[in-house]
This record gives structure tokens, sequence and C-alpha cells, in this order.
């Protein structure tokens, strides 16, 4: 298959696997490379990087799975929305089965009765409004700058097109002000990361300039196992050299200023306003709200809300995983009482979630 | 939910709606926010149903060949 089998080539794999261990040889000292993305972190799973390299390196998992930094007052709300009457909810499949406060879940209310369907792409929602012109469809606008575009763009047609039964629960996120905290967390000490690639697709190198501005390594990486370990070799060589930039490693996918069309559309529709994260908390400028003009499709607007406690599952500890100072093997649960059949945490919900990947490939 | 892969841009519709091949499975994405012209042949990155890049295949082949020296050689 073009685009990946390249990438998987056991030449090029040993021989990068050859370098990194020279690097690391030269470097003497104990390496921490975070991976920010979900799909690293599967990635990093099924290929078995970890058990490619060296045993200074340490590769520890961020918080890039946006269901997992979803906080509990936020999948209570979600709850909340597709609980009303007269609400057609329609969500990403990875939300389904989220945990909220008592362990209630989309799925659970489904099967409940509640109307709650499964898009494969915002665009969707289009459909769903012209084919239920009674409904209000509510879609539960989820992810970090890959994903946020494509819900711009439906906002958008709708209000070109005068669609109005349908609005966006938005809980989007974005990933630099979280980096910008892992970099100032006095409980982690990251030497590099790896950015997620398709996050940059859309925002560009620029919008790492915090990394090596706090002297640590930064290469925005692709997701095949060349592209990790070329990564992860490039991390390295920053150390070496001591000269800390932002590496595109991913370029055939990346270009250094970003997909313009998506940043205005963005910016159309939204602006960073501040969220909640599970495991990081309260962040300025993480989030998305409606600017003016598109504020018709706020959903919490349209559906008040009340004032939501959320109670976090007792012995859970995505919130260290998310951070990057507890793997999720240090998690008492893991394994016996949670597992990917009967998840207590959002970790080990989705596919990208750590504690889904080390489940699975452990 | 994040995941994007290469697609192949098999044919595209008026409606900026592209069908791609994904390694033998077939699927629709919008091309409404690729911000660069693309046609059918081309290779682009999906993702939640739009299309979000064009994938740069002469940077891909070089690179390639870059990184395939340097292992050569051992140049590290
Ligand atoms: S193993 Fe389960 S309970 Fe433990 S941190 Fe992960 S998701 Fe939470």
């Amino acid at each position: 298959m073009k685009f990946i089998d390249e990438y998987r080539d056991p030449a090029l794999v040993q021989g990068l696997v050859r370098g990194i261990q020279q690097r690391a040889a030269r470097i003497g000292s104990q390496v921490t490379i975070m991976e920010v993305c979900g799909s690293h972190t599967q990635a990093i799973g099924r290929y078995g990087i970890r058990a490619l390299l060296p045993n200074t390196i340490r590769l520890i998992s961020g918080p890039g799975c946006p269901v997992c930094v979803t906080s509990g007052a936020d999948v209570d709300r979600a709850l909340h929305l597709a609980r009303q009457s007269g609400v057609l909810f329609a969500t990403f499949g990875d939300m389904l089965r989220v945990p909220g406060t008592g362990g209630a879940s989309l799925q659970q209310l489904r099967a409940a009765g509640a109307d709650i369907r499964v898009v494969s792409s915002a665009a969707d929602c289009l459909e769903l409004a012209r084919t239920h012109p009674s409904r209000e469809i509510v879609f539960m606008g989820i992810g970090f700058e890959t994903t946020s575009p494509t819900v711009a763009a439906m906002v958008a047609a709708c209000y070109e097109r005068g669609i109005q039964n349908v609005s966006v629960f938005s809980v989007h996120k974005l990933i630099p002000p979280a980096l910008q905290t892992l970099i100032n967390d006095p409980a982690l000490s990251i030497d590099g990361f790896l950015c997620p690639g398709h996050v940059s697709t859309i925002i560009g190198v620029e919008a790492y300039a915090c990394i090596p501005a706090a002297g640590r390594a930064a290469v925005i990486t692709g997701f095949e196992p060349v592209d990790i370990l070329e990564g992860i070799f490039l991390v390295l060589g920053q150390i070496l050299d001591g000269n800390k930039e932002v590496t595109l490693q991913y370029r055939r996918a990346v270009s250094p200023e970003g997909n313009k069309r998506a940043q205005s559309l963005l910016e159309k529709v939204f602006y960073p306003s501040p969220a909640e994260w599970r495991g990081l908390g309260r962040l300025p400028a993480s989030g998305l709200a409606f600017t003016e003009a598109y504020q018709a499709f706020d959903a919490c607007k349209r559906f008040p809300i009340p004032e939501m406690v959320a109670e976090e599952a007792v012995g859970c500890r995505c919130g260290d995983v998310l951070r990057g100072i507890c793997s999720p093997l240090q998690c008492p649960l893991f394994g016996s009482r949670c597992s990917p059949a009967h998840p207590v945490g959002p970790c080990m919900v989705s596919t990208e979630g750590t504690c889904a990947a080390y489940y699975k490939y452990r | 939910m994040c995941i994007g892969f290469p697609g192949k841009i098999l044919s595209i519709s008026e409606h900026n709606v592209a069908r791609i091949d994904i390694g033998g499975t077939q699927r629709e994405v919008s091309l409404d926010i690729l911000d660069e012209p693309v046609s059918v042949g081309d290779y682009v990155i999906c993702h939640a149903g739009f299309a979000i890049h064009k994938v740069d295949e002469e940077i891909a082949r070089e690179k390639l060949a870059f990184l395939a020296t340097i292992i050569e050689q051992e140049a590290f």
C-alpha cells in the first residue's frame, strides 16, 4: 500500500534502530520523550517500538486522546443534552462508552431509549438535519485541531444553507496550551516531544515554538514505524548537538505554515476559550467557543445546562496517566477491575487511550 | 477518532466530495477544507470524513531516499 508499506520497511527500521542506539550511547544518560498524540501511543504499542529502543530511552504518553481529556463534568453535560426530549444526539463512536458520574454512559442512555447516533463525520449532521426536520440535532464537537475544522466546516455549511435544527456541544481542545502546561510541570522532566502529525497538518510548525523556547526538543512525527523511529532519532540529534528547534519529520503531510484554509474556517466559527481538561485542570485559551456570528449553533445556549458536579471513579488514575506522571501499569485497577470490556476510566475506552493501548499490546 | 490515513482519489463529484481508496476499501471524503487543488490519482490524508492535506509524493520519495543513504553510510 502506497505511503504505508514503505514506512514499514525492515531495512529502514533496523537502520534507524542502530542510529538510535548509537545516539543514545553518545548521550549516555536517560532521555524521556513524550508522544503527545493517542495515535502515536497506539502505533508505538502496535509495532512494539518500546522493545526496539535502548533502555536509556523512556517513552511516556501524553494527553492526546480527545475522549480521555474530556472532563467528567463535560461527559455529564453530554449525557444531559442527549436526554432532552426532541434531541437527536450525534457523536463519534469513541464517546459512547465513556463513563460519566456514577458510571452512566451514552451507550446506556441509548439502550434506555434516547436517540443517540454514531456518525463518522461531522458532515453527516447535514443529512440528519434534512431527514429529521422536526428534531434538534445536537452534535458532540470533540477533538483537537485535526477535527475541529471539520466541525467548523459543518457549522458554516448550516449557516450558509439556513439549516436551523443543528447545534454543537463544543468540548474541542487545543494542543499547544496543553504542551505549555506539561513543560511547566515540575513533576515531569521531558527532554523531547513527538508532536502530533495530523494536528500539525492543520496548525503548522510555528505553533510549537514554546517547546524549543523551553529548551526541549520537538519533532513533528508521522504514524508509521519508520516515522516514529525517525522522530526519536531526530529528538536525540537535537539533544546531542544542543540545538533545540521544531523539526518536521512528517513533511509529506505537513506544510510548515499548516492548512491555511482550515485555520481561517476555525477562526471564523470558533475562538479560543478557557477549558477544563481531565488531568490538567482548567487551562486558559485551550478550548473553542463560538464566535458572535455563530452563537446560535451553541448547544449550551439552546439547551440550558444546570450546574454539574462530576465525580471521578474511585481509584482511577486517568488524570495522572494523561499528565504522563503515571503509567497505566501503575494503576491498581489496570487489568483487574478495569479492562476494555469494563472500562472504569476514559483512558481504557478509546482505542487511542493510553490504558487501552497498554492493555491491548501488553 | 483522531486517526488519519492516506487514501488515493478515484473520482471527484460536483459537490467537491471525493471517492477514495484506502488499501482496497472505498470511502467518501469532503474536499472542502483542503487548501490546495487535487485531482484523481493524488493521495490525501483523510480524517473524520474530510481530506485534510494532499500527500506530497516528491517530498516523500526524496526523504525516504535520504534516510536510506544515511543508514547505508551509517552516518549517525
Ligand atoms: S487502568 Fe482504568 S482505572 Fe486505571 S487509570 Fe486507566 S482507565 Fe483509569
